[in-house]
């Protein structure tokens, strides 16, 4: 779905955030890009919609290189969801805010009308239909940002930071929300810091560091790894962490979920109380 | 947002660095005069290459030239403008000036004002200008405001390339359409410009108070701007300059260029 072959960027300041990236992404994946603040995941997620063209090297979507074809006809396969939502709000109501984009991709007004309300249904916001997304909460906003991606369909959507200022139950929501999007066979990337948040979903996990990639595989194998992890400079899910420090009890080190946790420390005690007796 | 590049201010030592921020405004405020004052193309060229030795003793000229280039834009509009409306209404043009002539003077003038505008900026920092102000005895506030303002100049500039990447995201093609079409492309990047630094501001301005901003009246400065040779140099160039100017304008007929180089 997405390739990414040898890719070298330099930003016009002199700053060289990708220094031979290649990654590949098929369709239907789940991917978390991870890595310190400045590693240049979101420099590599930016190269996927054409909003950053590779100094040296090439990126294909969807089969189409990115240096060919304008932002917005890539936009219409992939779609990106920024940080901040403040940063694309600013029609009069919610409705109006998602039928922006469709309205640039020429939808006919039936079919514009029938996606707007399939996405507001879809993110719980047809309450909000004639609201102005300035009167929303900071979670709610971010709810209509991704709503005006997803109402378009793309084949990929790509979420910069979606954790960053949610509460507890917002993310929740989110995390099964991305979930089912990536069960519906959609190709999900997301670009976070958020450890807790990649070991409940555990995705692939693609792991930067000073421009490179330095780990690519399954969640459970690179947050469970000291040495990647260090590398990085990421630290470890809390439920790892704290089984790192039990391994003296011979209980695995490569647990990130807490239902897993607690299968093991059940059955663990469960041995121990039979030895006793 | 190169227009903006050309007004951010870097770190560099030069004399015209060094100079004193009021006596470069001064100047700044003399060249502005003139190309106020004159009309005709022959001086809005001289006032042009005028400056630029000041930008080469500065060593800006990478950063001048981008602003001059971000200007452009705006250039090509006013030649545009000035050119259709001098061929509509003859009558309106100074000078007995060709519509053409007329067109290039008004976007010279502009040019002018630009680039004196950003030697200025090149060249002086936030720190010396807001001290030059409160020497002059500018309230405290007027000048914190002042200044604020221009160092925010680059934070709204990287926004701004966010939110047009965000929008460019959704499918909006900034170069796309008639001329009033381009024109309303530009209300998705600017509303979201607008509304994110009004809450900046009210964030700023409650950080500001809760660490007791305008708690004592009186303000006293570590540094002291005090004028040097160069200064006092910088401050005749300037008067000679505006008198001559003044003079030129009215006892010395300008012609149009056109009779001075006939085809």
């Amino acid at each position: 779905m997405i390739e990414v072959k040898d890719v070298y960027f330099t930003y016009p300041t002199g700053v060289e955030a990708l220094k031979g990236v290649s990654l590949n992404i098929r369709n239907g994946e789940f991917v978390a890009i991870m890595g310190q603040n400045g590693a240049g995941k979101t420099t590599l997620v930016k190269q996927f919609n054409g909003l950053l063209k590779p100094t040296k090297g090439e990126v294909l979507a969807d089969g189409v290189s990115t240096r060919n074809v304008s932002v917005a006809q890539l936009a219409r396969k992939v779609g990106f969801v920024f940080q901040n939502p403040d940063h694309q709000l600013f029609s009069e109501t919610v409705e109006e805010e998602i039928s922006f984009a469709l309205r640039n991709f020429g939808f006919r007004e039936t079919t514009l009308k029938r996606r707007v309300t399939w996405a507001l249904n879809l993110l719980g916001l047809t309450e909000y239909r004639k609201t102005s997304p300035f009167m929303l909460s900071g979670g709610e906003r971010k709810r209509v940002a991704l709503a005006s991606v997803l109402a378009w369909n793309p084949k990929v959507v790509i979420l910069d930071e979606p954790t960053i200022g949610q509460d507890h139950r917002q993310k929740e929501i989110l995390r099964q929300f991305i979930v089912q999007l990536n069960a519906q066979g959609k190709t999900v990337v997301i670009v976070t810091h958020d450890v807790e948040f990649v070991a409940e979903c555990s995705p692939r996990v693609v792991l930067m560091a000073q421009g490179q990639i330095v780990a690519d595989g399954d969640a459970k194998r690179i947050l469970t790894d000291p040495d990647i992890t260090l590398r990085a400079s990421i630290v470890s899910p809390q439920i790892t962490q704290m089984f790192r420090g039990l391994a003296d009890l011979g209980l695995p080190t490569d647990v990130i979920d807490v239902s897993e946790a607690k299968k093991i420390i059940l059955e663990y005690l469960e041995a121990s109380s039979v030895e006793r007796l | 947002m190169s227009v903006f590049e050309g007004f951010r201010f870097r770190q560099v030592s030069s004399p015209i660095h060094r100079l004193d921020p009021r006596v470069k405004f001064l100047y700044v405020l003399v060249i502005f005069i003139a190309a106020v004052i004159f009309y005709e193309l022959l001086p809005l060229l001289v006032l042009f290459f005028l400056q630029i030795p000041f930008v080469l003793v500065a060593g800006v000229q990478r950063q001048w030239l981008r602003s001059l280039r971000g200007a452009m834009f705006l250039t090509t509009f006013l030649f545009a403008f000035n050119l259709f409306f001098g061929y509509i209404s003859p009558g309106t043009i100074l000078g007995g000036m060709s519509p053409l002539e007329y067109a290039f003077a008004m976007s010279l003038r502009f040019l002018v004002l630009v680039e004196s505008f950003s030697i200025f900026f090149l060249t002086t920092s936030p720190d010396h200008l807001s001290l030059a102000l409160e020497q002059s005895h500018v309230p405290y506030e007027f000048t914190f405001a002042f200044t604020t303002a221009v160092r925010f100049v680059p934070v709204l500039a990287e926004e701004a390339q966010t939110i047009m990447d965000a929008q460019k995201a959704r499918g909006l093609e900034l170069e796309r359409g008639n001329f009033l079409k381009r024109v309303r492309n530009y209300i998705p990047i600017l509303i979201p410009l607008i509304v994110s630094a009004i809450r900046r501001s009210l964030e700023l301005a409650e950080a500001m108070e809760s660490r007791g901003w305008g708690a004592s009246k009186k303000r006293t400065n570590l540094y002291v701007l005090k004028m040097k040779e160069g200064d006092v140099m910088l401050i005749a160039i300037s008067i000679i300059f505006l008198v001559t100017a003044i003079y030129v304008r009215y006892f010395f007929p300008l012609p149009p260029l056109t009779t001075i180089f006939p085809k």
